[in-house]
């Protein structure tokens, strides 16, 4: 379904991607771990259009380089960036509401209530400011957002950043469930290989923005080099 | 005999009071119409607009030539003007704005900058094309008043009041009830955030810049009866970043609030105080009214940056 050949990027003179190549499959949960300043962060802003990449990037076959970040949403993905990305100003309703931005569709009401229902504590705080929740509750904004645009690829960004172990854990146990249910591929960055590798069945380790090993969830975490660098044992 | 005299003269203050009240309620809804339309550009993209007056003034012009002294009902002549002024408001961002913001890449030095070569080009153009002498412009609401404790109150002040009130209640609606409003909201707080899930900032910002010239030409069409002129706006503009600064910059409700409070101050200062006797504070003349404004923007500034319905900045280390 996403299909990436060669990609370079980056700011300006500054190439932080180097000829990467990888694929995600419709419904697949795919990883790329990464250390800081591998690229990570990088590639899935090329990917959503936010910077200017080089390359192939294709998504069902239509080339994605070039189009506006709102043409690529249109398009079916949706993008949590680092950080979140929550737009605190705004009620977690309204927050989710405009996550519906790009639907012409009368079932935006219905799907508000769905996830609220997934996320108890959005419902629970709908009406507050989003600025005003913990961490994992704007973690979890954040992706009950991007799902109101009925997504088929779900970019995730270290979902990971600044959470409680226990909060991490819970976030990665509701990206499985939702894949499941919606069947949207989730193609997710991390450093925190552990979980991450528990939800996926495929990765690639990114390394100064080239790919240096890849293989099934299962390969990856019986890897030396993986375990030394990503699972600390 | 005496306890009369006193009580006439307590009337005739209360009376005046009144008077410069109204007047300053008036003005002060004009200059919180500018300070709306400064708001809502600075809300969506973080810059002051300085040629908001400018354009302003430039719209005026434009319903003058369409009213042609009667020839069209000024009603029919603003609704066409404001059509105008909408969509060059829009041209303005999409020509000007947005390239220049292009090449700054994140820095708002430059489309500051092309602000004020905006208000340099719309200063010249004015005159260039409908010559340097005053403009009659008709009352909007008529010449005649109401009488309220011995002071009147004037239709045009009246109606005034009312189109600010309808203004701030086409842009609550806007905001709250539509999506294109939430988008705006969304680009004003977070505009990466909201072009990840599909707005197209370019689209929000040249409303943005639409609604506002359309605003400015509504406010140059409720004060343009004084004579209409290039420098129709310049103060009025003043007035209005003194009333943004008060209620906050990012706060369309500061806006409305900072705006009749300097109106208000600025009619009390410079009239009211200069007519009640015995009183020192004469050196505020006709002349100096203006500085009430920028001793507002000083004193505000270095009291409470924010203004009053604002929200701090704060930086994250």
């Amino acid at each position: 379904m996403l299909w990436v050949e060669n990609l370079t990027g980056g700011y300006g003179p500054v190439q932080v991607v180097q000829g990467l190549s990888f694929e995600v499959a419709a419904g697949e949960v795919v990883v790329i771990l990464g250390a800081n300043g591998s690229g990570k962060t990088t590639t899935l802003r090329t990917i959503s259009g936010m910077i200017h990449g080089r390359g192939t990037v294709t998504f069902d076959g239509t080339s994605l380089l070039g189009k506006r970040p709102d043409q690529i949403v249109r398009m079916g993905i949706a993008h949590v960036p680092q950080g979140r990305g929550t737009i605190t100003d705004l009620t977690v309703e309204e927050n989710l509401r405009l996550g519906a931005y790009v639907r012409a569709d009368r079932e935006v009401e219905e799907d508000i209530e769905q996830w609220c229902a997934v996320f108890p504590r959005l419902g629970e705080r709908r009406d507050q400011p989003a600025g005003s929740m913990s961490g994992g509750e704007q973690q979890m904004l954040a992706i009950a957002r991007a799902l109101m645009s009925k997504p088929k690829l779900l970019l995730l960004d270290e979902p990971s950043l600044g959470l409680a172990p226990l909060v991490t854990r819970e976030v990665f146990e509701k990206l499985e469930s939702i894949n499941r249910e919606t069947g949207a591929a989730v193609l997710v960055v991390e450093q925190n290989a552990g979980l991450a590798l528990g939800i996926s069945s495929r990765g690639y380790v990114l390394e100064t923005g080239q790919i240096v090993a890849q293989g099934s969830s299962e390969e990856l975490s019986t890897d030396e080099a993986v375990r030394q660098a990503y699972l600390g044992y | 005999m005496m306890v009369t005299a006193l009580l006439a003269e307590e009337v005739s203050a209360l009376t005046n009071f009144l008077q410069y009240t109204f007047l300053g309620l008036q003005k002060g809804a004009v200059y919180a119409t500018i300070a709306l339309a400064l708001v809502i550009i600075f809300r969506v993209s973080g810059i002051l607009n300085f040629a908001q007056g400018e354009m302003a003034t430039f719209s005026t012009f434009i319903t003058w030539a369409i009213w042609g002294d009667g020839r069209v009902p000024i009603w029919a002549a603003l609704a066409l003007s404001l059509v105008v002024s909408f969509a060059l408001g829009a041209s303005i961002e999409r020509l000007v704005i947005r390239p220049v913001s292009k090449k700054a890449a994140g820095n708002p030095l430059p489309i500051v900058i092309a602000t004020i070569g905006l208000y340099l080009a719309f200063s010249a153009l004015a005159p260039a094309i409908w010559g340097t002498d005053a403009k009659r412009f008709p009352t909007l609401f008529g010449e005649g008043s109401l009488s309220l404790a011995g002071a009147s109150i004037s239709y045009q002040t009246l109606g005034t009041l009312a189109v600010l009130a309808v203004v701030v209640g086409l842009l609550f609606v806007l905001f709250q009830k539509t999506k294109i409003g939430l988008a705006m909201r969304g680009v004003a707080s977070n505009a990466e955030s909201a072009s990840l899930v599909g707005v197209s900032v370019g689209s929000v910002l040249m409303l943005g810049w639409a609604l506002s010239s359309a605003m400015g030409c509504m406010a140059g069409a409720l004060t343009a009866n004084v004579g209409l002129n290039g420098a129709l706006m310049i103060a009025p503009l003043i007035y209005a970043f003194a009333a943004a600064t008060l209620g906050g910059f990012d706060s369309p409700a500061g806006a409305v609030v900072g705006g009749l409070i300097v109106g208000l101050v600025a009619e009390y200062s410079a009239d009211y105080l200069a007519e009640v006797p015995f009183t020192t504070i004469t050196f505020i003349g006709e002349q100096l009214r203006i500085f009430p404004a920028f001793l507002l923007i000083l004193v505000v500034l270095l009291v409470r940056p924010q203004g009053l319905f604002g929200k701090p900045q704060v930086t994250r280390v």
